[in-house]
């Protein structure tokens, strides 16, 4: 086993240029495209593609074929005759936009309280790192379920509960990057210039640690778009008639027998878009660390 | 065994800060049990009487102070929508939850390592590409929606694609609910719960063959396997004394750091298949404003993870003897 394990090894690093270059530079274009088409295919619709209107004679219309008006759908429509295609990128804008705002907001939280404890040490550290434990010891989804609902679902919360569930990678990694780098001798020579020790920290020991925050972030765009789909899954998140992802694969889920394509669209969208996250994220992780090319 | 001590020390410290913090997320959310448990006919002078009777209205940290001792004597207090104890709430539900998060982690780890074994071993073809690609989309996909797609194909979809009758699985309960509850047999649960098993293991198994994966190409890259077949040891002897060992130890790791994922992904697949486990106990008792429900639930679940997280690390210790020193 380990000599083909070796030779393996050999060739997966022959052909990095190849596999490892194309997938993300796939994965990011794709991404690109998804936000376009987000921007741009519900504000091109036609206001009877989003209305509910002649319910009768277009409901239910599966993909690539005619309502009873004569009017194409690509994806079909739902069960008050809403072209899925639009509502796909209508509600593209909120899970998109979401995942991106929720996991930026725990980033945020994350790095700031990651310098704060590896800059400060002692009890602001021992307090930050406990709260971080804690709320790592209770599962994030049970924590948001709790949050959203008792505050009442919606966009703000979710991306707010989103941000403030999911920092506490961000801060591990922040902080043992800021305290390594605290360390360092040109650290060690700005202080002894006489620089305040906030502009150390954000000139000198901030830019340092910033790059597996990067990382971390990008990771959790995509946890954070499936953990809104969840929450909108359970009611608990986007409310109709707004669409998300997630709301639309619960609004398709009574009419599973009948017309599958409904649930099915929404959830064929958010793999392919947290896979290309994933992607991304690991192919940022793998750049960041040369020495480690799997 | 000093070490472990501190360590148990530390773990229940932690619940008891993952306690304050339910109890002050869930006490300063707004919104008032009282008004849902009241008709909506109610006067204002019967909600502060009912708000009264549930010690609702005294100050938080006397009503903490009642909670948590109520705790450390194994009293997890009375729900405030079913007038039974939250306890016994958590007992009715909790072996359905055991029964599909024990059955889903190990075969979770079993599909897993094997398919990360089969991967190592071919690593870079096709058969390791086509493995990684399945995996990362399974992985990537909401457990709530990979259990409607299973619904669909294993209910009507049988029939589109022209399958077998024998493949059409139930897709709700526990059990047949036109059988006799006295008569249904092994046969009849196992089939429920096909699944709600698989929907909770496929996604498992795709997370723990990326790591049994990168993990067993490690192993096979240390310098130590290679002066092992400079000696000339054979290569099975290397692969289960030097390879195999030393690559699956981590998997232990990730069997604490799997098991909130298994908690999640239960509540959605015990949502969706209405089987009546901890998570849908978890999302009623939500919806009601059942603060002591609510509370017991996070404390089960914290002290789940964070007991899995402690047997992680005392196992690793047993199983890896570096780190006995650090």
């Amino acid at each position: 086993m380990t000599a083909r394990l070796v030779s393996a090894r050999l060739l997966t690093a022959a052909r990095l240029g190849a596999s490892t270059e194309r997938a993300p530079r796939w994965a990011a274009s794709l991404l690109i495209a998804m936000t376009i088409a987000a921007i741009v295919v519900p504000t091109l619709a036609s206001d009877g593609a989003r209305d509910i209107g002649d319910v009768l004679a277009t409901r239910l219309v599966p993909p690539f074929a005619r309502d009873g008006r004569g009017v194409w759908h690509w994806l079909g429509t739902d069960a008050f005759g809403r072209d899925l295609l639009v509502r796909l990128w209508t509600g593209a804008r909120i899970s998109l936009g979401v995942g991106v705002a929720g996991s930026a907001l725990s980033g945020a939280l994350g790095i700031v309280l990651g310098a704060i404890a590896g800059w400060r040490g002692g009890v602001i550290d021992r307090a930050i790192v406990a709260l971080g434990d804690a709320l790592l010891a209770i599962p994030r989804l049970v924590l948001l379920l709790v949050i959203a609902s008792l505050w009442g679902p919606g966009l703000g919360v979710v991306i707010t509960v989103l941000g403030l569930t999911g920092w506490m990678s961000v801060m591990r990694l922040v902080r043992a990057d800021v305290q390594g780098v605290r360390a360092l001798a040109f650290v060690e020579g700005a202080e002894a210039l006489g620089v305040p020790s906030w502009r150390v920290l954000r000139r000198h020991v901030l830019p340092n640690a910033l790059g597996s925050a990067l990382v971390a972030i990008t990771l959790g765009v995509g946890n954070a778009i499936l953990l809104e789909s969840g929450l909108s899954f359970l009611g608990l998140g986007i409310q109709p008639p707004a669409s998300s992802w997630g709301n639309m694969i619960a609004g398709g889920r009574e009419w599973l027998l009948v017309a599958p394509w409904i649930a099915l669209m929404p959830g064929i969208a958010l793999v392919i878009t947290v896979v290309a996250c994933t992607v991304l994220g690991d192919w940022l992780g793998d750049r960041r660390a040369p020495h480690d090319v799997r | 065994m000093h070490r472990f001590s501190s360590r148990v020390l530390d773990a229940l410290l932690l619940l008891w800060l993952v306690t304050i913090i339910t109890f002050a997320l869930i006490h300063l959310a707004p919104g008032d049990p009282a008004t849902l448990l009241i008709s909506p006919t109610a006067s204002a002078e019967e909600v502060v009487r009912q708000r009264t009777t549930l010690g609702l209205d005294d100050p938080l940290p006397w009503q903490y102070a009642q909670w948590i001792g109520g705790v450390l004597r194994g009293d997890l207090g009375e729900s405030l929508v079913r007038a039974e104890p939250v306890a016994r709430i958590i007992a009715d539900a909790l072996p359905v939850s055991l029964f599909l998060g024990g059955v889903s982690l190990l075969a979770s780890f079993l599909m897993g390592t094997m398919l990360g074994m089969i991967q190592a071993l071919r690593a870079s073809r096709r058969a390791d590409r086509v493995i990684t690609a399945v995996a990362t989309a399974i992985y990537a996909a909401p457990s709530f929606w990979l259990a409607l797609a299973m619904v669909t194909l294993f209910t009507s979809g049988v029939a589109w694609l022209g399958l077998p009758e024998s493949l059409r699985l139930p897709a709700f309960g526990m059990q047949d609910p036109a059988a006799d509850p006295a008569s249904i047999g092994w046969a009849d649960r196992w089939r429920h719960a096909v699944l709600p098993l698989l929907v909770l293991s496929v996604p498992g198994a795709a997370g723990v063959s990326r790591f049994a994966r990168r993990s067993l190409l490690d192993a096979a890259d240390a310098p130590h396997v290679q002066a092992a077949y400079a000696r000339g040891l054979s290569r099975g002897e290397i692969e289960r004394t030097h390879v195999l060992r030393n690559a699956l130890t981590p998997l232990v790791v990730l069997f604490g750091l799997t098991f909130p994922g298994v908690i999640a992904g239960s509540v959605f697949v015990e949502q969706v298949f209405a089987w009546p486990g901890l998570g849908r106990t978890m999302l009623s008792a939500i919806a009601a404003r059942d603060y002591p429900v609510v509370l017991g639930l996070t404390l089960v679940y914290a002290s789940a993870v964070v007991t899995a997280n402690l047997l992680a690390d005392v196992i690793l210790l047993r199983l890896d003897p570096r780190r006995r020193t650090t």
